[in-house]
């Protein structure tokens, strides 16, 4: 049994101690915005955000989690797509096959807390998700776009 | 009986407790699927390509699969054009491989690779968008008794130009859709395009931003199960033994079955619990024959095959052997190119439900029809009595287009839980030891320069693997693949040599290990063009000529090719030194090919520190493919593909070891990222006059351009890929 907050909501849920996050929040939940790509904490598509940072959720069991950590998943990221990220992913047409979407929205959303306007070497450093159909200069363009910074578009 | 649930096309159930999504949908009963398969789809449709409702909103059939390359978006643009409706108000739709075949294959061929998704159905598309417009003009013009000629369609409003009454295409569709289907249905000129050949946003953006698209992986249907597998990593071997008595004990489990005489699969519950317990099951494995194969054996295969009597003939001009014996130099060198994984970023899956009566499959596919046949076949099952529905993939890159392996796992699932929808994912691992991959080739190369330094004669030895023998073994006529020499072909306007050679042999001598091929983004393009472009310029500078000079002289009658060539070197400014970046200098490589049909040249620019580490850090592309539906989707590609491209070009390697690959997941499978990834500049020129696909072609140009500025920057010519197995440290 695990007592989870997210998305704003507190759940309890009957699942294995050992059961990743990301299948709690896929399989338990439903919210199958979050990825899976790898399970090995490799690619980020399962990237959410526990108390705003990003997170691998595939690589942590749901017992590292109570709920006094607010997880938020990309469903929770903004209740109508309006989060700048994804405003600005969507001016761009940033994603491709859009697969490792969720995990790299949740991973800019989550630097830019952090970092309000980053660099691009600190983009380039900090977003570290795969993406095998290749947005990766969009998805700098739409986080420079984001932060008003960079003039690539 | 076991009811079949059968949400239909556009209704497919998506999350559950949580912030998931209610989208309404009919649950029809198994006959009502048939009879809905067989007949028509639910909307009243002007023709098959065009429904438009009665509030004026216009859904296009496309029959080609999304799986990120934007022909979504593209074919229905040129439907659009022609249909002259409000692209506001257009939405989009799949019709079933059942439905195809139940209406005479009215939406054409449903495969999506080979860059042909646009470029092989735009005539029939348009005509399809042009006649449903005639079909409401004449229905508006019917409904008014006045001649058609006197009315016109714009944004989804027709015009009686004399008299200026207007109907909306809504208000007129029914009727329209009673009008016979005309067979005379002229098209537009390209020039006066107006909607089409601009750069649309892509129509499927929105739900990608919000986890509310759904991919083959994401799908629940009601009272479903979720299955994981593991195949016999030894390719060909099958299962001996099977100790599941752990595994059936463990939570939520259901079944421990056997796939073919190949796999096992848990079912259970939820797929994280599925996945558990078969890593709980022993398995013990017939490995075959092939227990011991490995990579290094293999090359020694190839490498023998470099010399070997026999070979097909690819492309040959005069007397090539004569022209080099006679040449005042000859040089020679020998590459090679590994397997590699798609590695597409969903891994593979499908839901499938079966009984006696009916079979019905979910699954994300290049090819709808590959995959209904596949079901069918695994369901023994005619295939009227099957249907596949098809869902945006998560990445195909080929992967999903010829083989449907896992279609046929996932039925032969269901087929032993008669009634219960079983999805079936696999992990990273199985997807990575279960690739179709990328074939393995070397190529021996050897050419004559006269005492100027001019190219007299060229030989071109392919040895390894097939593609085509592997997948389609009826299309290798004489032991020869055509498909083998794509880029290195005589005239034949979808894939050939740029350079007029007056004296040219190129032949590929078939050797096929026991890993199995599939299409991997780009395909034989890829290493054909490392081969022909790096020997370029390694013959450029043996001649001690400018590699672009080079090229020039040889590429007179290919003007084509000539001028993307031009369009990326005059861009990057070859022929002027490069900016320094952060102190150290900067080199520039050239390449071009021709590849599905399109005309592509990159420049790329790297430094190389003296440590030995690379930097690219831009790469100027031009693309020729004769039209351009969206040129911003086509630059995406373009920037896509050099992802893929220099993936496979720094990392990509997938290598045997006991009959099995060793790569089991991105840790071991490396892959470009964010912090590696150079600027590109897209130069998006069509000609005209032809249809070139877009997805693929400039994959083939990233590595040799990049092979090429690393020769510039260090001297080293690298010919075995990928690079990370060759250190770039100054000694
Ligand atoms: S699925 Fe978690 S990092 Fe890949
Ligand atoms: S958009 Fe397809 S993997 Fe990133």
């Amino acid at each position: 049994m695990a007592k989870l907050n997210v998305n704003g909501r507190v759940i309890e849920v009957a699942v294995e101690d050992d059961t990743p996050l990301l299948w709690v929040l896929r399989e338990q939940l439903g919210l199958t915005g979050t990825k899976y790509g790898c399970g090995i904490a490799q690619c980020g598509a399962c990237t959410v955000h526990v108390d705003g940072t990003a997170t691998r959720a595939c690589a942590t069991p749901v017992s590292a989690f109570d709920d006094t950590q607010k997880i938020v998943t990309i469903e929770g990221l903004s209740p109508d797509s309006s989060h700048p990220i994804q405003q600005a992913w969507l001016a761009l047409d940033v994603p491709q096959c859009g697969f490792c979407q969720s995990g790299m929205i949740m991973a800019a959303a989550a630097l830019l807390a952090a970092t309000p306007r980053p660099t691009e070497a600190q983009i380039r450093e900090e977003v570290t998700n795969i993406c095998r159909c290749g947005t990766y200069n969009r998805v700098i363009a739409g986080i420079q776009r984001a932060a008003g910074t960079g003039t690539a578009g | 009986m076991n009811a079949i649930r059968t949400p239909t096309r556009r209704g497919i159930l998506a999350g559950a407790a949580l912030g998931g999504l209610t989208l309404g949908f009919r649950i029809p009963l198994p006959n009502e699927a048939i009879a809905q398969t067989a007949a028509a789809p639910t909307a009243p449709e002007v023709n098959a390509w065009v429904v438009v409702k009665p509030d004026d909103s216009v859904v296009i059939r496309i029959a080609r699969s999304e799986m990120g390359q934007g022909t979504l978006t593209g074919l229905a643009q040129l439907v659009a054009e022609e249909l002259e409706c409000d692209w506001a108000k257009v939405t989009t739709e799949y019709p079933t491989p059942g439905q195809n075949l139940a209406r005479g294959r009215v939406w054409g061929s449903m495969s999506t690779g080979g860059s042909r998704g646009i470029r092989e159905s735009h005539e029939y598309v348009r005509k399809g968008g042009a006649a449903a417009r005639m079909m409401l003009v004449q229905a508006a013009a019917n409904a008014w008794s006045v001649p058609a000629g006197e009315c016109r369609a714009a944004a989804s409003v027709i015009t009686h130009g004399p008299s200026g009454r207007t109907a909306t295409f809504g208000s007129v569709a029914e009727a329209a859709g009673r009008l016979p289907v005309p067979t005379e249905v002229p098209l537009k000129d390209p020039a006066d395009w107006k909607l089409a050949g601009k750069p649309v946003p892509r129509l499927d953006t929105a739900a990608k931003l919000n986890g509310s698209q759904v991919y083959g992986m994401d799908l629940t249907l009601p009272g479903m199960l979720n299955a994981a597998i593991h195949a016999c990593p030894v390719f060909g071997g099958k299962v001996r033994s099977v100790d599941s008595a752990a595994a059936e004990r463990m939570p939520g489990v259901r079944r421990v079955l056997r796939v073919g005489d190949y796999a096992v699969a848990v079912v259970a519950d939820t797929w994280w619990r599925a996945k558990t317990a078969l890593d709980a099951v022993t398995i013990t494995w017939d490995e075959g024959d092939h227990a011991r194969a490995s990579s290094a054996g293999f090359a020694e295969v190839m490498k023998t095959a470099l010399d070997a009597p026999q070979a097909a003939v690819g492309n040959r001009a005069g007397d090539a052997a004569a022209a080099i014996a006679g040449a005042a130099r000859k040089v020679e060198a020998v590459y090679s190119y590994p397997h590699q994984n798609h590695a597409c970023m969903e891994v593979m899956n499908a839901t499938a439900v079966w009984t006696p009566e009916r079979c019905e499959v979910w699954t994300p596919t290049q090819n709808g029809e590959a995959a209904h046949a596949a079901a069918a076949e695994a369901a023994g099952l005619p295939p009227a009595r099957c249907e596949v529905h098809k869902i945006h993939l998560g990445g195909g890159f080929g992967r999903r287009g010829a083989v449907h392996d896992w279609v046929r796992q996932v039925v032969d699932i269901a087929k032993q839980m008669p009634g219960t929808p079983v999805k079936l994912i696999w992990s990273r691992e199985e997807d990575m030891l279960q690739g179709r991959f990328h074939p393995v080739t070397m190529c021996k190369l050897t050419a004559g320069l006269d005492a100027q330094g001019n190219l007299t004669g060229l030989q071109m030895r392919i040895a390894g693997q097939s593609i085509v023998a592997g997948i389609f073994p009826q299309n290798i006529r004489d032991g020869r693949d055509p498909v083998v020499f794509q880029g290195l072909n005589a005239a034949s306007n979808e894939a050939d040599i740029g350079y007029g050679i007056p004296n040219l042999l190129i032949d590929h001598a078939m050797r096929n290990p026991h890993v199995p091929p599939g299409f991997w983004r780009g395909v034989n393009l890829n290493q054909n063009a490392i081969y022909l472009e790096c020997f370029m310029d390694e013959l450029a500078h043996a001649a001690g000529k400018d590699p672009l000079e080079f090229r020039r002289a040889l590429m007179r009658n290919h003007p084509k090719h000539l001028a993307v060539l031009n369009a990326v070197a005059e861009r990057a400014g070859w022929g002027t030194p490069a900016a320094p970046v952060n102190g150290q200098p900067v080199f520039r490589g050239l390449a071009q090919t021709h590849g599905f049909g399109s005309y592509v040249a990159a420049c790329a620019e790297v430094s190389v520190s003296d440590a030995g580490a690379l930097k690219i850090h831009r790469i100027v592309a031009a693309t020729d493919p004769g039209y351009a539906v969206n040129p911003q989707q086509i630059a995406a590609q373009v920037e896509g593909s050099f992802v893929y491209g220099l993936s496979a070009a720094l990392y990509g390697e997938c290598t045997v070891k006991d009959g099995r690959i060793e790569q089991t997941n991105f840790d071991s499978y490396q892959v470009l990222r964010m912090d590696e990834m150079p600027k590109v500049e897209t130069i998006v020129a069509p000609t005209g006059g032809f249809w070139g696909g877009v997805g693929e072609p400039t994959i083939a140009v990233a590595a040799p351009a990049v092979l090429n500025a690393i020769f510039a920057a260090t001297g080293k010519r690298v010919r075995d890929l990928p690079l990370k197995n060759t250190s770039l440290r100054r000694t």
